[in-house]
Parts: C-alpha cells; structure tokens; sequence
C-alpha cells in the first residue's frame, strides 16, 4: 500500500509526546490516542547519568 | 543476575514472607526498644522542637499534659523548647505513629512480632477521629480521652489478647483488601474484622460490663481501630528487608510534617528528605487548602509495603473520603506496578482480577519513570491544636529519590562494584 494510499482512509492517530497534537485532531474529529510517555528519568542530565552507571554494576 | 536484582530478589522474598502478628499490648516506656522516661518520638524523619510543624507541635504539647509534666498549653511549650524532653523518630525505635505521631512512655501501644524473622513493631493505639493528639489537638477533652484509653481500653484489650493468644494480621489484611478496604485511610472492614475476631475474648475478661461495653462501642464507633495494626503490620513486615546490602528498594516513606523522608534498604538507616508536600484533597466545611499542614505521619508505611493508595483500587468507595473517582482509584494503582518489582502473593486485589498489591518500590523505577508513589492521607491544620481539616491525595518530593539514587551510584563506586 503506498502513502497516498494510507491518506484516503479513515485516519487513526497514536500519538506520543506534545498533547496538543492529540487534542487538535480530537477537537477536528479524528481518532486519536494520546499515550502516557515520557522521556527517560523526565530527561534529566544528571540522573540519567546516574541510571547509566548503576545499570553497570558487576554480576553477582 | 547482577548484584542489584540479587539483592532486591533476597528483599521481596523477606516483604512476601512476612507474618505480621499482634501478640500482645504493653506500655511504650517498657516496651519499646530504647524509650526512656525523658523521650518523646514522633513521625517521620529526625527533626527539632525549633523546625516542628503545628501538628507536631500540638500533639509534643498534648503529650506533656498527658504524661502530667505541664499542665496548660503554655507550660507544655515552654517544657518542650526547654530541651528538658528529648525527640527520635518513631522508626528508630520499631515504632510507627499515625500522623504526629507522637509516643510518649506511659502510652498503650499494640506489640506485634513478624513471626518469619522475629523482628516486632510496636503503635499506639488509636483514638478516633476529631480532635485527638495525632492530629495536633491538645484540648482537655483530648487529655481525658487519653486517660480513658489508658485506664479502660488498655487494661481490657490487653487482657484479651492474652486469652485469645496471637493474631495473623497478614490473614486478616489479606481479607479486608478484598472487603473494599486499602487498610490506611480505609479499615471498615478491617476494624469490623478485628471485632469480630475479639469480642468473645472481651467478654471473657475480668472487668465490668460498663467497661467492656465501653471499649466494644468505642472500637465499633472507630473505622481506623486497624489502622494502628495495619501501620506496625506493614513496619514489622518490611524492617527485616531494611538490612539487604545493595538493594534499591525503599523500606521506609515518612513524613513529619515538615519534610518527607525515605529510607532505602541497601543505604541502611540513612534518610533521604526534602520538604513535605501540600495535599490535593477534599476540605471538611470551613477549611481549605489554605488551613493544611505538609503532609504528615508515619501511616505511608502502608504504601512502602503497597496497600493504602498503591491497592486503591480495592477500595473505591475511599474516593469520598479523599477525593477523586473510582477510575482514578485504578489508575493510581496501575501506575504502582511501574515502579515496583513484584506482585504481593497474599494481598490480592478483586478489581485488578485478583492481581496481587504492587510490591517493593525500586529508587531506579521511580527515576526511571518519573512516577512517584501515591499515598492517601489524612490532612491535618496547619496551627497546633486545631485537629484533622481533610484528607486527600500526595505524592514524595522526586528530590528524596534523586538524593537516594546519587548516594546508591557513590556506595556502588566506593565499592569497586560498577564496570568501568
């Protein structure tokens, strides 16, 4: 199925990330679901950092 | 396996294994572990009379009154700034306090012994709702109160204990989770099953009538009698967890109305805090937000062990009482399995299809996600003496985890145990 194909059918829209997009297809009447993400440890530098090295601890 | 998912394995075996059992009652000054006559403890993280909350405050004051070293609120001030009384945590001493919290030496308090371990943990016992201690409230009513509770409640409870021998808290919390309690903010069926339980052994004891028919009353008229069993239940389950080297789990939330503590077992007893929360709830008439006290108390002992709002979903009706929908009910519990490491195998909940509670809270998920335990509560206000205005919803400061995640990498360093 090509693109153009996808875009003459009914649209069901997933979406992650900013909620305005969700609410705007969903006030235009698209189907549309928003999915509870966010970006790791909320994107922090440090705890990131920090989740990185205690993922490294030694085997038992 | 790594040294971390070894650790947490050995932790979550000792929380499932728990057998949290009422054994006994006794009185605090002989009881517990280091109390003294000069020593007063409280909820949540070690603080000073200085940095104490009006709650604190008030129930530091209703107990002076009470052990009869002051005789009005201004005497009990003056004592208390004195340095002539000395405060420690709850926690330090095996003991847990619902909301202030405070355990003074001639204080009734329920003994129960972790039967798998031998570990005990001791509470209070509880004294109702409205104006009471725990909630700050230091009038003469609930000075009388207390020596009615010590003078009656104790002596006939503790006789009956003794006749009917010990009792499987684990059981009966097992039962009241699929009875619509969540067993912090509600122990309708908890506290109905404990009467039931004891009352044939009220009867049998030695008093008068007038008296057993006064403490039946009272533990009838009083939905959160469980809970001071729930609160040492869940401390006597979790403590032995506490001493697991290298483990992330937490073993430990409290609050003292002015900053909210954790501890995490492979930290040891090291608290991790940061200042309490507001809480998001509903108001008795006449109060509002602007009347509360930061969050307080020891009773988020239950979700560490994850009952009270991490099973809310077993106990929709607790909506009305803090707030919110049966729906957000589930949801505020879904959200627990993603910063937890098992399902418990006794406490099941009927609304999840019989999933058990979520279990053992790991630092790294919290930081990972971003989710932060949910606890419910009971709101205290903000000036001593005043009482409960509310209850609601609150969460721990994401600082308490960050400070606990930063020390965990430093202690794994130190160590020599991360891969270079």
């Amino acid at each position: 199925m090509s693109v153009n194909d996808l875009f003459k059918q009914e649209l069901k829209i997933v979406n992650l990330g900013l909620k305005s997009f969700h609410s705007d297809l969903k006030s235009q009447g698209v189907t549309t679901v928003q999915v509870n993400w966010k970006p790791k440890a909320g994107g922090k530098k440090n705890m990131l950092s920090l989740l990185g090295k205690i993922n490294k601890v030694k085997q038992s | 396996m790594d040294i971390i998912e070894n650790a947490n394995k050995e932790a979550l075996e000792i929380i499932q294994n728990g057998q949290p059992t009422l054994i006994g009652l006794g009185v605090a000054g002989e009881v517990i572990p280091g109390m003294a006559k000069d020593l007063f403890l409280h909820a949540g993280p070690p603080i000073t009379w200085e940095k104490m909350s009006g709650p604190l405050k008030g129930g530091v004051m209703a107990g002076l009154m009470y052990e009869g070293l002051a005789s009005t609120p201004e005497e009990a001030a003056e004592y208390a700034a004195s340095g002539k009384v000395r405060f420690d945590p709850c926690h330090h001493h095996d003991a847990v306090g619902p909301m202030a919290g405070i355990v003074t030496p001639r204080m009734p308090v329920w003994i129960l012994e972790n039967k798998a371990y031998g570990n005990r943990a001791y509470c209070t016992l509880n004294e109702g709702l409205g104006k009471v201690l725990r909630m700050g409230a230091y009038g003469p009513e609930v000075i009388k109160h207390l020596q009615w509770m010590e003078s009656v409640l104790y002596p006939v409870l503790k006789e009956t204990i003794e006749i009917h021998g010990p009792i499987d808290l684990k059981t009966m919390i097992a039962q009241a989770v699929q009875m619509g309690d969540e067993c912090h903010n509600r122990n309708k069926a908890a506290t109905s099953l404990l009467i039931r339980e004891i009352a044939p052994s009220i009867l049998k004891t030695s008093f008068s009538n007038e008296d057993k028919i006064a403490v039946l009353e009272f533990l009838n008229s009083n939905d959160h009698t469980f809970l001071n069993l729930s609160m040492p239940a869940a401390k006597a389950t979790l403590e032995p967890a506490g001493k697991v080297k290298h483990s992330t789990i937490v073993y430990t939330m409290a609050r003292n109305g002015t900053e909210f503590g954790i501890r995490v077992a492979g930290l040891g007893n090291r608290w991790f805090t940061a200042p309490a929360e507001i809480i998001d709830g509903l108001y008795f008439p006449g109060f509002s937000m602007e009347d509360a006290n930061p969050d307080v108390g020891d009773s988020c002992i239950t979700e560490t062990l994850g009952i009270g709002g991490f099973s809310m979903a077993t106990a929709p009706a607790i909506v009305q009482f803090v707030g919110g929908t049966p729906k957000d009910a589930v949801r505020y519990t879904t959200s627990m399995y993603e910063i937890t490491t098992e399902e418990s195998r006794a406490y099941k909940l009927p609304p999840m299809n019989f999933r058990g509670s979520p279990t053992g809270i790991d630092i790294r998920k919290v930081i990972e996600t971003q989710v932060l335990p949910v606890i419910n509560t009971g709101i205290a206000h903000k000036e001593a003496g005043v009482g409960q205005v509310g209850a609601g919803i609150v969460h721990p400061p994401m600082a308490c985890f960050e400070q606990a995640l930063e020390a965990f990498v430093n202690l794994l360093e130190d160590e020599g145990l991360l891969e270079e």
